[in-house]
């Protein structure tokens, strides 16, 4: 059971890494694409944009 | 070569090459201070191990329907992208230590020393567990890269070269300073890898969701360049938050 709770931690650290709003936003942001179909192309370009800007500048923040 | 043949080689080879720098670093630690032949022995066994992985994902990923090829591939290389590159933003801008190699080998250099004895005539279990975790851990993500990067392209093995290539360059420099090469520049490295994941996992996602980009391929010559002015924009802006901060 730990080895089996290390390998999912490590795969967790692995994919998703030190923040995990990235992975999520982008799990959100490929569905809300597929949503809109054809004209769906800037969801990705505008999601990655705001979740980049806020997971740097909340480090920026709680350095202060 | 076309031009995201080039991106694939540029991105796979840089990618790989930091990797290999910090193995390199890991590698060189604890084979001077104690066990080369161990050393040695643990790198071989992580490249057989990392060998494998290739050969049972490659074929199982080019065996996938294309669009869900993309949104899968599209999914990781933003996450692993964004991840890069953030990480090369808040490097660049202060916020976070840049990776130094000598610091690294010195640190690795101390832990080997009190790792206690040495066997003479067997295999030394730490220079060969620390030597094939490094080595093993570092060339995950280049596997992870250069596969998902590969299997899009239908071109693996232009993903493979770039990497060898990586590899091959990175230990002969090695091998010729016997140091860890701390003047690579690996951040700037780090930022462009992180500048190409990000844009080709933006292209290939949502070309895999089911959007059509404006001007099809071509559009990767402004989503590239767009995602690093916007990254050189957030260490330009955070650079002078730092500095309003410092001052205030």
């Amino acid at each position: 059971m730990t080895r089996l709770r290390a390998l999912a931690q490590f795969l967790w650290d692995f994919v998703v890494g030190d923040d995990w709003r990235i992975a999520l936003a982008v799990a959100v942001a490929l569905g809300i694409t597929a949503l809109i179909g054809h004209a769906g192309w800037f969801v990705l370009p505008l999601v990655v944009a705001a979740v980049l800007t806020l997971s740097v500048v909340e480090v920026a923040r709680a350095r202060r | 070569m076309s031009a995201t043949q080039l991106g694939l080689a540029v991105s796979v080879f840089l990618a790989c090459s930091v990797e290999a720098v910090e193995a390199l670093t890991i590698v060189l630690a604890v084979g001077s201070t104690r066990s080369w032949r161990s050393a040695f022995t643990g790198v071989g066994v992580a490249l057989l191990a990392l060998a494998a992985i290739t050969a049972a994902l490659g074929p199982a990923l080019t065996a996938i329907p294309l669009n869900t090829l993309r949104v899968v591939v599209g999914a990781l290389l933003l996450i692993f992208g964004l991840q890069w590159l953030r990480k090369a933003i808040l490097r660049s801008s202060g916020l976070k230590a840049l990776h130094d190699e000598a610091a690294a080998f010195a640190e690795e250099t101390v832990a080997a020393r009190e790792a206690g004895e040495i066997p003479r005539e067997r295999l030394d279990a730490y220079s060969f567990l620390i030597a094939f975790k490094g080595s093993f851990l570092e060339g995950l993500e280049v596997v992870f890269i250069a596969l998902t990067f590969g299997a899009n392209q239908h071109d693996v093995g232009l993903a493979a070269i770039a990497a060898a290539i990586a590899v091959i360059v990175v230990v002969l420099a090695g091998a010729a300073l016997r140091a860890p090469l701390a003047r690579v520049p690996e951040n700037t490295m780090k930022f462009v890898v992180g500048v190409m994941l990000t844009s080709f996992g933006i292209f290939w996602g949502g070309e895999g969701a089911g959007a059509h980009w404006p001007g099809a391929d071509a559009s990767l010559l402004w989503v590239i360049p767009v995602i690093a002015l916007f990254s050189l924009g957030l260490v330009s802006g955070l650079r002078r938050t730092e500095r309003l901060g410092v001052a205030a």
